[in-house]
């Protein structure tokens, strides 16, 4: 028996265009979102471990009430029960107080195992699951390729840079940073997303967690589109054009044809 | 005694890695732009002649921080020994690459101070007295100036490829180095690592290439890897790609270019529905030219790309395939 918690976080879709928002401190909540990759890919991984070692699968999200669609197809693809730290106060929060959050709102669970994806698209701190396993006591491990119960605990793989891999083994409870690829998604089923809507959803208020959460240890001070520090050429026309003008470039500055 | 910044070289098998000269050279930069006191230090197990090295550098003081607990590398005996040392050794800045190992153990070392990290920066800047530190957000569309909400230590990390290791200052003289024993009791170190290993031989050795065409989400099909290779072939170039592409199956993880995969500096990188995560681009911002197509115009590739192409991929290659045949055969 195993029980896992997944932290999930609902992030703009990849290609979205981006908007700043008037101020300048974040971006217009206009656009599309999606789940944050490493995290549905952190979900996947908790589905396959009960499904080796049975137990139970709760996912956890911090956001507007737009972020509970992350919930919902997590518990279509296979969770058990979801909790949803809903305030848009929670967008604004640093690693540390979103850690914090997640924190009080599961002090009265007792979980095996705490998974989060590497790091999020939106802030890119890689940051949250590491400070969640040191508020808890827990050890860690981050960037993880595999999980294989042992006789102590688990037998982490680590990814290490430029092709390097680490077995790691560590003793449960524990915080586990999954990487991207350590699995094949899978697809929410018809009877899945049926089954969702009959399976619990807790909503925590801010106010609930509020003592926990403090004043942010860093500020976003200004947010705004990277300068250009290359002067980029833009070949334009039709692609039989750019195709002959590109070719032009190849031979000609290039030098490589 | 002035305000400090203590850089933190990472070692890997007694050796300095690249990045920690990069570092070194940010830390040179800030203290002569704030005017304070910069140290180094090296933590591990004989580091001493690495703190050498460093002292070579313009550096006051460098830091040999020891314990034979500290090899190999674990969170824990890293969080010790550096909490350790920062409180008989204060520093208000405190900067070091953002490595593996450095985000593992980064955001565990400034919870157990009280303190936050500012991690993968690419710059910093100065708004009256206040630092600010520049980090890319939402995958490198936009860029973000961050500042410190709390007391010192701030820690700060760069970037791979944010400053530049090969213009580091040496110093005028030789600075000092200090062996600081921490003492790391047995029962701290919770995780037991094994020896490090390479996956497989890697069969291609992408750093040697000259030509390389690589591809990302934008392919959106396995069977249309062919006309990239196509490509390829006809610049006499290699194939590889971004992370999602590997990771699908749809070519070798040997193929992968970027911080998980192989980082590259060919003459020409062309970039088929890349989008340019930054994971992606220290991989690959080292080519001497860049160009990129790309459908989504705001994408972060279009920052580093010397030549762009904003449109289809798949209505640009073929006839680009076909132009490059008929200057090759001299047309």
């Amino acid at each position: 028996m195993t029980k896992i918690l997944v932290c999930m976080k609902q992030v703009p879709q990849k290609d979205a265009p981006l908007k700043l928002n008037e101020a300048g401190t974040w971006i217009r909540e206009d656009v599309s979102y999606e789940v944050n990759e490493p995290d549905a890919f952190a979900l996947e991984e908790a589905l396959r471990q009960k499904e080796k070692h049975s137990g139970e699968v709760v996912v956890i999200t911090a956001g507007p009430t737009r972020a509970q669609q992350v919930l919902r197809e997590a518990l279509a693809k296979g969770a058990d029960r979801a909790i949803h730290l809903e305030d848009n106060a929670f967008v604004g929060l640093d690693a540390y107080n979103t850690a914090r959050a997640f924190g009080a709102a599961i002090k009265d669970e007792k979980f095996d195992l705490i998974f989060t994806g590497l790091q999020s698209d939106d802030y890119g701190y890689a940051q949250t699951g590491v400070i969640l396993a040191e508020l808890l006591g827990w050890p860690h491990a981050t960037i993880i390729m595999q999980i294989e119960k042992s006789d102590s605990g688990i037998r982490v793989k680590r990814e290490l840079e430029a092709g390097y891999f680490q077995f790691v083994d560590m003793p449960l409870p524990a915080v586990l940073t999954i990487q991207s690829g350590i699995n094949k998604l899978r697809y929410a089923t018809l009877i899945g997303i049926k089954q969702a809507k009959n399976k619990p959803l807790r909503k925590v208020t801010l106010a609930e967690v509020q003592s926990a959460v403090g004043d942010n240890l860093q500020k976003i001070e200004r947010l705004y589109i990277p300068q250009k520090t290359k002067n980029t050429e833009f070949l334009e026309g039709p692609p039989a054009e750019v195709a002959k003008k590109l070719v032009e470039k190849l031979r000609n500055e290039i030098r490589v044809l | 005694m002035p305000d400090n910044i203590l850089v933190l070289a990472e070692q890997r098998e007694g050796k300095l890695n690249r990045v920690s000269w990069e570092t070194l050279t940010a830390g040179q930069s800030l203290a002569a732009e704030v005017g304070w006191m910069l140290e180094a230090a090296v933590v591990g197990s004989g580091v001493t002649n690495l703190a050498s090295e460093i002292a070579g550098k313009k550096v006051a003081k460098v830091f040999a921080i020891e314990s034979p607990k500290l090899e190999p590398y674990t969170p824990d005996a890293f969080v010790t020994a550096l909490k350790q040392f920062l409180s008989s050794h204060p520093a208000k800045l405190v900067l070091m690459p953002h490595t593996y190992q450095v985000r593992d153990f980064v955001p565990k070392l400034a919870t157990t101070m009280g303190r936050t990290a500012i991690t993968d920066c690419v710059g910093y800047s100065k708004n009256g007295d206040k630092l600010l530190f520049t980090r890319q957000m939402f995958q490198g569309k936009l860029a973000a100036d961050v500042s410190f909400a709390c007391d010192a230590p701030w820690f700060v990390t760069f970037q791979n490829g944010a400053f530049r290791g090969d213009k580091v200052e040496a110093g005028s003289s030789t600075a000092p180095v200090e062996t600081v024993t921490v003492d790391i009791p047995d029962s701290v170190i919770r995780t037991k690592p094994q020896a490090v290993f390479k996956e497989a031989k890697q069969a291609v050795d992408l750093t040697q290439a000259e030509i390389i065409v690589a591809i990302g989400r934008g392919i959106k099909e396995q069977k249309n890897i062919e006309i990239a290779k196509q490509l390829a072939e006809a610049l006499g170039g290699e194939i590889a790609a971004s992370r999602p592409i590997c990771d699908s199956g749809w070519l070798p993880m040997d193929r992968q270019i970027g911080s998980s995969g192989q980082t590259v500096a060919p003459k020409l990188y062309l970039a088929l529905g890349i989008s340019g995560a930054i994971q992606h681009i220290v991989g690959m911002k080292g080519a001497r030219t860049i160009v990129a197509i790309n459908k989504d115009s705001e994408a972060p590739i279009f920052e580093i790309a010397d030549y762009a192409v904003v449109g289809n991929l798949f209505d640009i290659v073929p006839p680009l395939i076909e132009e490059i045949k008929k200057a090759k055969a001299g047309g």
